[in-house]
């Protein structure tokens, strides 16, 4: 027979506004296996912990249940002080009366009935609990960070800097993402290249930093500190390690009209292609959907003309298998198609472009070699109109933008109204917006120099249509400080697209198994005391995958990231979650379908030999789970037909008698 | 009733006894009237040429009976299977519960199943004599004479239903193979969709408060084949023998059809076999609808190894929330 104590706690005015705590302590008192219930001001204090330490020792207890705020918060702190009062720790339950209770309730009368049957069902589950001892798991020291942009390669660099092996995955060819197609940054002016490329460089020369460009993360098995990860590292059709990087390959290449995809697509590349002068690695690749001699066995000019003979046609997709201690997600972002946005013409009109494309426009290594010129005639344009929040803050075009705002488009066009003006001031620039969104160091400033210094027309207004007429386009807008409608006839838009998470996000936190929001952004354990950590044990976020971000943000977020994987890397041992499933062999049926639905390949089947009752012996199929792979997750409880498979501290007949309590 | 004889089907498991490919067959025997035909393992000829019967009432599914059968002995047990048959035999086969090695399944062709309430009610409750003639059937009774009746009146509820003639698992086939049938078998289901929640409520009540808790859907059912059932483990808190009151009656079959989910072939033996005559296959075929609206069509059993969809992940599943919007719209 248990003996257990119940304390029932205040939280300052947090219950105690809106419940009566005296009331639930009393009524807790007669629950079966109850020896003793109080109430006190804050449990979780020193003085509280005290009492239940006291408590238990003067009580003989043998459990307790902390009637008090979510698991959340202090779970742990009471499971240390059933620990230090010579309880095992999984012989305590919360009872949580504060999220789930008088935060929801205004009225005393409502709370406090709420509280007590809340109460007694943690009494009635702790009824049922038995002592419940971790075990523990080694850690591999070696990360890996998927994504190569300046999230993964910050956090890369700062893992690798306190002395850990770092992987860095990246789907294209070449690290340096969004970044590397920027201009210039704000609200500095510095170009991006030039404080991109050093660090892209010090990721490929630090010894403890592996780059696998051009591939993709394929499966993720394991568990904090011990991920199993297969790494498929595309066929790029060049010996990675033998090409020099040269270049003349992507010179001879007759295949001219492939569209670049680093200039989005307002030039051509060859099939085999180097992103840009700046590419680490700096190596080519062959385009296999544009390749001649992959697709018809024709051509082979590459191949002749490679001097170190890195080029090789028959190289087939690699999976690379390695062990990861953690794992860091950096998938950044895109922005979003313009497909749905009639409206402004973006698909009619070559001199619609997005923000994205005008910085290719004006960067020194972009289409135009850095000349602002239209793409539709290649003249220069006089009067430039851009529109911002497009696609970002949709209420009513949520269903072709995005309801959030993307953050960093208030910045970048006040940015490139800035260096327009700079750069040719006989250029009439206009800007379209709902709110100038400045928060941040040195931002507001640098918005006001564009107005009051650069003289760009700020109009607060959305723009209606775009039409092209002519070599013009007619943007329709409306002034709502003048409260009139506008007509401009510009020869260039350029709209802020709304950003989006990178589409290889879904699938891959479905294989860390992390949450996200409802916009694919990734989830963070709490919002504001674990903004890096993914809910998944041994998965953190860095940059613009966890929500909008501009590269200050990033870059301080994926510094975050990185101290917090060190944290992890520099243990030697994790002590596991004690509370996994555990299959009852005499009940197993063996039919498979735990381990069918089981994420982390936890459970496995042995034929074992059994003495039946009729004193025969029979050959069971049974399941048998991993105790140091298994997250407690409990899918295979509910799955399983039988009832063999429980999750110990949760088990079926535990949350029965938690049901039956409040049914009561 | 049925296009084959039981006559081939005897000669059949007298060649594979003899020639020591099976050593027990798996069949059907006559019962104490004529419309009770029972499983029965025949272990010699001689009981195979006396007691094997094969006519309108063998709609016994032996799928389930290999489980333990499977285990008496290393040699080869013969089973005949119909084609709704050989679904379950698939499912059990997914499930790992018998091995397949110590089977010799041969296929046999049906033709639907007779209804002996279907016959009852139509005729009298004290029959002495049953004959099958073609397409029809002579019933003799005690106190109301005869009655000539047509199969197709007094087919089983499955039966009016069928949703394959087809074989999805066999070593051998008699006869030729039919094909997978566009059934109606979700009408009913629609109908009592359309019910308001009340009325849906009160039909289940009347139906369900007759249940006599006699177990017999549970140990007929191929999905049932639980090393220890829920309702049997003390440990479950399930497991009261009798009903005790008006909510367990509805929580026992609902429980029931919840753990077969996603596993349940309907092979329809559930209301074949209730004495009270509950219609079980619709509480069945109304998860087996639901499933495919929400994750595709899935048949269970219909491939050997398939993942069901409640057991399985796909990018193409619908999220829950949407899950529970259409069921709100159901229920609207």
């Amino acid at each position: 027979m248990q003996r257990i104590g119940v304390f029932v706690c205040w939280c300052g005015t947090n219950i105690a506004g809106t419940v009566d705590v005296e009331a639930v302590s009393e009524a807790l008192k007669n629950e079966p296996g109850v020896v003793f219930s109080t109430n006190y001001q804050y449990m979780c204090s020193q003085a509280g912990q005290d009492m239940i330490i006291n408590a238990c020792k003067e009580h003989k207890l043998t459990g307790f249940v902390v009637c008090s705020c979510s698991p959340r918060m202090h779970e742990a702190t009471f499971r240390k002080t059933a620990q230090a009062a010579g309880i095992n720790p999984y012989m305590i339950e919360i009872a949580n009366i504060r999220e789930q209770c008088s935060w929801i309730h205004k009225d005393m009368k409502e709370g406090t009935e709420k509280a007590i049957i809340l109460g007694k069902a943690a009494i009635a589950k702790v009824n049922l609990n038995s002592s419940l001892t971790p075990g523990e798991s080694p850690v591999t020291k070696r990360a890996l960070v998927i994504g190569g942009g300046i999230a993964g390669i910050q956090t890369a660099l700062d893992i690798a800097d306190a002395g850990f092996k770092v992987d860095i995955v990246e789907t294209k060819p070449t690290i340096g993402g969004k970044m590397a197609q920027l201009d210039k940054t704000f609200p500095t002016l510095d170009c991006a290249a030039c404080i991109l490329t050093p660090k892209m460089v010090e990721v490929a020369q630090h010894e403890n930093i592996r780059i696998f460009s051009y591939s993709e993360v394929e499966e993720v098995k394991g568990f904090v500190g011990n991920f199993d990860v297969k790494i498929k590292k595309k066929a790029r059709y060049v010996k990675e390690d033998i090409c020099t990087g040269c270049g003349l390959c992507t010179e001879k290449c007759p295949m001219k009209n492939v569209p670049n995809e680093f200039n989005l697509g307002m030039d051509n590349r060859r099939a085999i292609y180097i992103p840009f002068a700046q590419a680490v690695p700096k190596v080519a690749t062959i385009d296999p959907n544009a390749c001649n001699m992959l697709k018809n066995g024709k051509c082979g000019v590459c191949a002749k003309v490679c001097a170190a003979g890195a080029i090789d046609y028959t190289q087939k997709d690699e999976i690379i298998e390695e062990k990861y201690g953690a794992i860091v997600a950096a998938t950044g972002f895109n922005p979003i198609s313009m497909d749905k946005f009639d409206e402004y013409a973006y698909n009619q009109s070559k001199d619609v472009i997005t923000s994205l494309e005008f910085e290719r426009l004006t960067n020194a290594a972009g289409p135009s070699a850095g000349k602002l010129l239209r793409p539709s005639d290649g003249k220069h344009p006089h009067k430039i109109v851009f529109v911002q929040c497009v696609g970002s803050r949709c209420d009513s075009c949520a269903h072709k933008g995005k309801e959030y705002c993307s953050k960093i488009c208030c910045m970048y066009t006040a940015k490139h109204a800035m260096l327009t003006r700079d750069k040719y001031p006989d250029t009439e620039v206009y800007v379209f917006y709902i709110d100038v969104r400045t928060p941040g160091k040195n931002f507001d400033e640098f918005y006001r120099r564009a107005v009051e210094e650069y003289g760009v027309h700020y109009i607060k207004g959305m723009v209606g249509k775009i039409m092209p007429e002519g070599d013009k386009l007619i943007v329709q807008a409306s002034d709502l400080i003048d409260n009139k409608q506008i007509k401009i006839d510009a020869d260039l838009v350029v709209l802020a697209a709304a950003i989006e998470p990178d589409k290889s996000a879904r699938p891959l936190a479905t294989m860390l198994t992390a949450s996200m929001d409802t916009n694919d952004f990734f989830t963070e354990a709490h919002p504001k005391l674990k903004p890096v950590e993914s809910p998944t044990a041994g998965v953190f976020l860095s940059g613009a995958c966890q929500g909008p971000k501009d590269i200050p943000e990033t870059v301080s977020q994926a510094g975050a990231a990185a101290a917090k994987v060190i944290g992890l890397l520099a243990k030697d041992k994790l002590v596991g979650n004690p509370c996994v499933a555990h299959s009852d062999e005499m009940m197993c049926n063996g039919c498979s379908m735990c381990a069918n639905v089981c994420p982390y390949g936890a459970i496995t089947y042995e034929d074992k030999e059994f003495r039946m009752p009729d004193r025969t012996t029979r050959i069971r199929r049974v399941a048998v789970v991993n105790e140091a792979v298994c997250q407690g997750c409990g899918a295979c409880t509910v799955t399983c037909p039988s009832g063999a498979m429980d999750l110990k501290g949760f088990m079926n007949k535990q949350i029965i008698a938690e049901v039956d309590a409040i049914c009561k | 009733m049925q296009k084959i004889t039981k006559d081939i089907l005897i000669d059949k498991s007298i060649e594979l006894l003899s020639s020591g490919k099976v050593n027990r067959v798996l069949g059907w025997k006559n019962g104490e009237f004529d419309y009770d035909v029972t499983p029965y393992v025949f272990k010699t000829e001689e009981e195979i040429k006396n007691d094997f019967v094969f006519n309108g009432f063998s709609g016994a599914n032996f799928s389930k009976y290999l489980v333990k059968e499977t285990l008496k002995s290393e040699e080869k047990v013969l089973v005949f299977l119909k084609p709704c048959d050989t679904y379950s035999f698939n499912q059990l086969l997914t499930e790992n519960r018998f091995a397949r090695e110590r089977v010799y399944a041969v296929g046999i062709p049906c033709e639907g199943m007779a209804d002996i309430s279907k016959i009852k009610a139509l005729t009298d409750e004290a029959i002495s004599k049953i004959s099958f003639e073609g397409d029809s059937i002579k019933v003799d009774t005690l106190y109301e004479g005869e009655f000539t009746l047509k199969c197709e009146d007094v087919l089983l509820e499955r039966c009016v239903n069928c949703k394959s003639k087809k074989h999805v698992a066999y070593d051998e086939l008699i006869g030729e193979d039919g094909e997978v049938i566009d059934s109606h078998r979700f009408d009913q289901v629609e109908e009592l969709e359309r019910m308001t929640e009340d009325e849906r409520f009160l039909f289940w009540q009347n139906e369900l408060s007759r249940c006599i808790r006699c177990n017999a859907c549970r140990d007929v059912c191929p999905a049932c084949t639980c090393e220890k059932c829920v309702f049997d483990n003390p440990e479950s808190s399930l497991n009261n023998k009798a009903i005790s009151d008006s909510f367990e009656e509805k929580m026992f079959h609902i429980i029931r059809a919840f753990h077969v989910a996603g596993r349940c072939t309907d092979c329809g033996e559930c209301s074949r076999v209730c004495p009270q005559n509950i219609p079980l296959h619709l509480l069945n075929r109304k998860f087996i609808k639901d499933i495919n609206s929400f994750y595709g069509d899935y048949q269970a059993g219909e491939e050997k190894g398939a993942r069901a969809p409640v057991v399985n992940f796909t990018f193409d599943d619908i999220e829950p929330g949407e899950a529970v919007k259409r069921g709100d719209g159901d229920n609207a």
